[in-house]
């Protein structure tokens, strides 16, 4: 999984949405409000990123966090379940 | 939503924001389906409706109030020659743009150019499975071979697509072919949704309403078709909606009354629903003041907000919170008291209103239907101006 690189799935439109002070993801005719953590590694996810540098990037950037790697896997492995995300082929 | 409900119960009447702001942009359709939820005298709004300006306008505000999802109904919305525009300026907004239609008018041309303007899904509506049945029900010939052809070109253009037949007795005993040809058509989500008796429904309930062994029927098969269609991996979601009609507790009408909910009509009436019209309460218009104002402070939008407008059983029920007394306009049409607990629920003095639809059901209906049509709609539009020309005089 560290590998492969995530893309939005087409049902979804992923967008910042200021009356929710969210992140969050928009399909026919509902949305999924997406929590602090959810929404920081959704907003890198461009179907040319992989996993890993996905990853790196939010180190980077919350060097006190105290490193995000398994809340990045974990996160990655329910988007897939729930169809939020497909892995693709940059 | 936001929890509005869920606050202290002395709290005077809460709400959140409308996240859905459905914009019936006309009332003209092509079609005639006896189901339609659009007022009976829709035909005298006709030379009524909102400009594109006016329309854009009501958009802006309702993005400032925190509405996120827009949908362009009807009426048969393709009918408006500025639908391209005004889905341009939605997505622009920030909106997800839904377009819901009978796929009657629409066009690959129209389908790519919608794409362009950035609309985010497609919701094609179906009468039924077959040619004939779908004749019967939209009185138009052509139609079905239409749909078949505008749902293949939605999903050939990427977009999300919805499918949704409403199911009533002609054509939910054929439910597993419905779902066959959904699955063909590469539907994302399948709307199998009985028929609500509200407008045009209300007249012809006793052809539309299916039996309770009709229902069950046709419930078992979805299920098992969801599980077979799991087990192949297929992601489509089948989504069943029984008719409160044979439900012993009512549906929580719309999340609850002037909740997340707004509609704004062909002519710019502002709605907490769809088919509120009906009622004897006075709606505000786009046209005169701005959607802050009558979500957050008109008197209709207020109605029937909170618990305190409730009458027995309703105000003691333990299950008030949860289903807010049902739905508003059934209260209405079958009681006369839009303030009375809905019907359908087993506690109120009215319910045998429905035990007796659910008896008639089991009998063949052996009058026709009463199409929606342009025809039709004068006669109910032409007696409410002889009857408020009866009361001025």
């Amino acid at each position: 999984m560290i590998d492969k690189v995530p893309a939005l799935e087409s049902m979804f439109r992923f967008q910042w949405e200021e009356a929710q002070q969210a992140y969050v993801l928009l399909y026919p005719e509902g949305m999924v409000k997406l929590n602090g953590p959810a929404g920081e590694i959704l907003s890198l996810v461009d179907g040319q990123k992989s996993t890993k540098q996905i990853i790196e990037a939010l180190n980077g950037k919350y060097p006190d966090a105290g490193g995000v790697d398994n809340d990045v896997l974990a996160f990655m492995e329910d988007a897939i379940n729930q169809h939020w995300i497909q892995w693709v082929t940059p | 939503m936001s929890g509005a409900c869920q606050g202290k119960p002395n709290n005077p009447p809460t709400h959140g924001q409308p996240f859905w702001l459905l914009a019936e942009v006309t009332y003209r359709c092509p079609l005639q389906c006896p189901y339609c939820s659009n007022p009976k005298d829709f035909a005298s709004y006709n030379n009524q409706e909102l400009t594109t300006q006016q329309w854009i306008d009501v958009f802006e505000q309702g993005r400032k109030l925190g509405a996120v999802q827009l949908g362009f109904s009807g009426g048969e919305p393709i009918v408006r020659q500025d639908l391209n525009e005004l889905i341009g300026a939605g997505r622009e907004l920030g909106y997800y743009t839904n377009l819901i239609t009978s796929g009657v008018g629409l066009t690959e041309e129209k389908i790519k150019s919608f794409k362009k303007s950035g609309l985010d899904h497609i919701q094609v509506s179906f009468q039924a499975s077959d040619e004939s049945v779908n004749s019967l029900i939209s009185g138009s010939k052509k139609a079905f071979q239409q749909k078949l052809a505008m749902a293949k070109e939605v999903k050939a253009n990427g977009y999300p697509m919805v499918l949704n037949f409403v199911t009533h007795r002609h054509n939910i005993d054929r439910i597993d072919k419905i779902i066959e040809l959904c699955v063909e058509l590469k539907a994302d989500y399948v709307e199998l949704a009985t028929c609500q008796y509200y407008g045009w429904a209300v007249d012809n309930l006793h052809q539309l309403l299916p039996t309770q062994e009709q229902l069950a029927r046709a419930e078992r098969i979805t299920n098992e078709y969801r599980e077979k269609l799991a087990t192949e991996g297929n992601p489509i979601k089948l989504i069943f909606v029984t008719p409160d009609y044979y439900e012993e507790r009512p549906k929580a009408c719309m999340n609850g009354w002037g909740q997340i909910f707004l509609t704004v009509t062909p002519d710019g009436t502002a709605l907490p629903c769809h088919s509120a019209r009906m009622l004897p309460i006075e709606f505000p218009n786009v046209t005169e003041h701005s959607l802050e104002s009558i979500w957050n402070q008109s008197q209709s939008f207020n109605h029937f907000r909170g618990y305190s407008w409730m009458k027995e059983p309703c105000a003691s029920c333990d299950e008030k919170e949860k289903d807010f007394g049902g739905c508003r306009c059934q209260a209405f049409m079958l009681t006369g008291d839009a303030n009375n607990t809905d019907p359908v629920c087993s506690k109120s003095e009215h319910h045998d209103k429905i035990l007796s639809a659910r008896e008639q059901a089991k009998t063949d209906p052996q009058t026709p239907f009463l199409y929606r049509n342009e025809k039709n709609s004068r006669q109910y539009a032409d007696n409410i101006i002889a009857t408020s020309n009866e009361s001025s005089n």
